[in-house]
This record gives C-alpha cells, structure tokens and sequence, in this order.
C-alpha cells in the first residue's frame, strides 16, 4: 500500500474505512472512531488501573495518572485561576483524548483521528461552543463588550469591533487547523520516508546500504514526533485555558 | 532540519489542497447520479467523451448503491490525488464527527464521574498525610526545645545552688574562724588584764614598801644627824616628797 508501483502513497492513510462488518457500515462506524474508542479505553484504564491501589507512594501507573492529573490542573488553575477549577475535567479529557489520538496514530497500522480536520473541527467547535456558553451564562450581556474594549474611541468602533469579531470566530480554525497540520505534516513525512526505504531497499546490491539513510530519518522523526503529539496536545490544551480565561474574566 | 522537513511538508500538502478542493468541486458529478445523458448542444463532436463520462458516472452511481460505496468514494478521492480529510462528500466524514461527539462525551462524563475523583482523593490524601506528619514534626521540635530549655534551667539552678553553698561555707568557715580570732583575743584581753592588776597590785605592794622604806630611812637618817625623831614631820615629808615625784602612795 506504501509503494504501489513506482509511486509515492502518502495520503491513503488517512482514508475512513468502515470497521465492524455490517453494522458498523450501517452505522457509518470507520476505523477512526474505533481509534477514539480504543483512545477512551485506554485513558480510563490508565486512570483507573493506574489510581486502584491509592497507594501513598505511587507506583509507576499510578504516578503517570498523578502526573497528567496535576499536569493539566496546574495548566488550569494557573490559566484561568481557581474559578476555572470545574472546568478542569473538561480539559484533562480534551488534552487526554488529543494526547491519545496522537500517540496510538504512532503505532503502525494504527489511524490517527486527529489528523483529520473534521475531527479537529469538532473538537474545536466544542471548546468554542462551550468558552462562549460560559461566558454568556457568567457574564450575559455584558460579555458582548468583550468586542469592544473599554476606553477605546469610540469612532473606532467600526474597526475594532469586527476585527474582534472575526479574531473570536477565527478561534476554532486555527486551534483545529494546526493539530489537523502538524499530524497530517509528520505521517506524510513518516509515509514518504518509509517508502524510500522501500523503494531504496529494491536497488539490488547497495539498496539495503541506501535505504539505511531513509531509515535513519525515519527514526529520528518518530521521535520527533512523538515530542509533536505531546506538543500539540499541550497546545491545544493550554489555548482552550486561555478561552476559558476570556470567558470567565473577560480580559 | 526535522523543522524543516516539516513545512516542506506542509508546503506539499498545501500545494495539494486547491487540487482537492477542485476534486471536491467535481465529487458529486463523478459520485452523484448524473440525470442527463443526451449530450449538450455545442459539444456534438465530443459526444463519445461525454458518453464514456456518463457511463463512468453510472458505473459509479452503480457502485454507490452497493455495500463499498465508502471505500469507493475514499478510493476515488485518493486516486484523484486529494486529501482523504477533505473529501467531505464521504458520507464516514459525517458519521465520523457524529461519533467523536458521542465517544468524546462519553469521556467527558467518564472523567468528570470516575476518573478524576479518586485521583483527587489520593492526592488530598497524601497532602493530608504529609500536613500531619510535618505538623508531629513540628510538635516534636517544639517539645525537644522544651527538654533542652528546661535541661539549661536545672543546670544553671544547680550551678547556682552550688555556688551559693560554696559561698555559705565559706561564709560559715569565715564566721568560725573570727569567732574562734575573738575569743582567743579575749581570752588574751582578760589575761592581759589580770597580769595588769597583778601588776598594778605589786606596783602597789611596792609603792606602799618604798615609802615605808623611804620613811624608815629618813627617820634613821634624820636621827643620825640631828637626833631628832619627829615621825610625823618625817611621814609628812615623806609625803610630799612623794606626791612632788608623783609617785602614788600604796593609802
């Protein structure tokens, strides 16, 4: 599938394919959601496996499970302070869920959901959906004045306003379009590479000697992006605190 | 380097987009049903074209009313060259992002009922502990403060009790040794006044003897050469002679 001929296959992997025979097609159930599935299994079994002794020394799943959960509470409380305490499982879930979808999408023939813009989009459009639910229902009215700051001209109206208009519903693009980018950047790098060291690998004598190259890069990229995958979910996550700061405090 | 790779990448992918999108534009003529087979006025000369194209569209509408019609139209997609993700006339796009909102609730609600709480509980747990442990720590610091003040206490009470018995024997050894010095002295004051009176009484004696003996030798004198012996004159002068030298008569 990599290499079908002398061609270079890179974005096949991205395609949704229907997963659990019949019903799963009737369903529309693809290949991507039963990554999402396997990605919540696998956070509640950390997260449970990991807590079941309560130990007062952790051991080693139990404090990889303290790790995330004090990880993003900080991110939380530092980010929006202590108001922003009970939004703080909605955060642990997104940053889990993007961090899992990023990881499990490194295993090979594993699918990586979160290179794919609707679901980005989605997930964006929920923490857009929810900062602005929030700040209509902290701050009703007065959260309108967020498009207008105060102490501004007010002949300057007609441009700030719409320019903060368009820079808060340009919000949910760039947070999805940039984990949707960097995912798609560095599985095509990934594909690209692995098919050199095939194509390499065919060149008779010197191929294996060739294809050591491409390989080589392909090691390093993994861990690369490894160090994306955790990035990104960080990102994604630390910019949902700062919406959530806006929405609670308004500025 | 990897960096770098990276937004090659991108540049590649971005490069593909507007040919995704014009494959997007033209889905639904190869995927949907195409309803006018007669060929358009104009296009007479390319008639056979236009005919093979419709036929391909019915093969295709053909294939979409089979159980693959996913795969096919993800197959198209890709073949046509354009991103899988994009390909939004896929109808697993839709049910994709229907699902991950299902999935991604339900690790919204796992996390918020059962993932985090007993984290939190072990951490409270463990700060709980800790606080108490530096709190007996603390308690014990303080008691062992104590100890040692109340040890330096009894030391300097012990040292100061020492010091004044020292100083009440030695006051004691003082007081005995001056009382012994006195009355030795006045042992020595009343014998030396004893003496004196011895003295002073044989002072006397002899006084009262020398005038006795003064007055026998001026009588005998007196009566060697005058012959006279008038007792009386002679004791008189005796006397006198006595009182002029100051000499005290034993009376």
């Amino acid at each position: 599938m990599a290499a079908e001929g002398k061609t270079i296959d890179a974005l096949s992997q991205f395609e949704l394919i229907p997963v659990l025979g019949p019903v799963g097609r009737a369903v529309g159930f693809s290949q991507s959601n039963a990554h999402m599935l396997l990605a919540v299994g696998l956070i509640s079994a950390l997260m449970l496996f990991g807590i079941r002794k309560r130990a007062l020394v952790p051991g080693r799943f139990q404090a990889a499970a303290e790790m995330f959960y004090e990880f993003i509470e900080n991110l939380v409380t530092g980010q929006v302070g202590h108001e922003g305490r009970k939004y703080f499982p909605f955060v642990f879930a997104l940053f889990m869920f993007v961090l899992f979808g990023n990881l499990i999408g490194l295993f090979p023939y594993a699918f990586t959901y979160t290179s794919h813009i609707a679901v980005t989009l989605g997930l964006a459009a929920t923490v857009f959906l929810v900062t602005t639910i929030v700040a209509l229902v902290l701050h009703g009215k007065k959260f309108f004045g967020y498009f207008f700051p105060e102490g501004a001209p007010l002949w300057l109206a007609p441009i700030i306003v719409p320019v903060e208009v368009v820079s808060y519903l340009s919000r949910p693009v760039s947070l999805s379009v940039r984990l949707f980018a960097n995912m798609v950047a560095g599985h095509v790098l990934l594909k690209v590479f692995a098919t050199f060291v095939v194509l390499l690998g065919g060149l008779g004598a010197i191929g294996p000697v060739a294809s050591l190259l491409p390989l080589s890069v392909n090691v390093l990229l993994v861990g690369f992006e490894i160090l994306v995958a955790f990035l990104q979910a960080y990102v994604f996550a630390i910019l949902t605190c700062i919406y959530l700061h806006d929405a609670v405090h308004l500025h | 380097m990897i960096r770098l790779l990276h937004a090659a990448a991108l540049a590649l992918l971005l490069s593909q987009a507007p040919a995704a999108l014009a494959q997007q534009v033209t889905a639904p003529h190869a995927t949907g049903p195409v309803r006018t087979n007669a060929p358009l006025p104009g296009q007479q000369g390319e008639s056979i074209a236009v005919q093979a194209d419709s036929d391909r569209a019915r093969a295709v509408e053909a294939a979409n009313r089979s159980a693959a019609e996913h795969e096919h139209a993800a197959a198209a997609a890709a073949d046509a060259g354009g991103m899988p993700q994009l390909d939004f006339g896929n109808p697993l796009m839709i049910s994709q992002v229907v699902w991950l909102f299902v999935i991604f609730g339900l690790l919204v609600f796992l996390t918020y009922q059962f993932l985090l709480p007993p984290v939190a509980g072990v951490i409270e747990n463990r700060r709980a502990r800790i606080a108490a442990d530096l709190d007996a720590a603390r308690d014990a610091r303080a008691e062992a403060e104590a100890a040692e003040a109340g040890r330096r206490d009894s030391t300097a009470r012990a040292r100061a009790e020492a010091q004044a018995s020292v100083a009440a024997a030695a006051q004691a050894a003082q007081a005995e040794s001056a009382a012994r010095a006195e009355a030795l002295a006045a042992r020595l004051d009343k014998q030396i006044a004893e003496a004196e009176t011895r003295i002073g009484s044989a002072r006397d004696a002899a006084m009262g003897a020398l005038r006795e003996v003064a007055t026998d030798a001026t009588n005998a004198l007196v009566q060697r050469l005058s012959g006279l012996s008038d007792g009386a004159a002679v004791s008189a002068a005796v006397d006198r002679e006595l009182a002029a030298r100051n000499l005290k008569t034993a009376g």
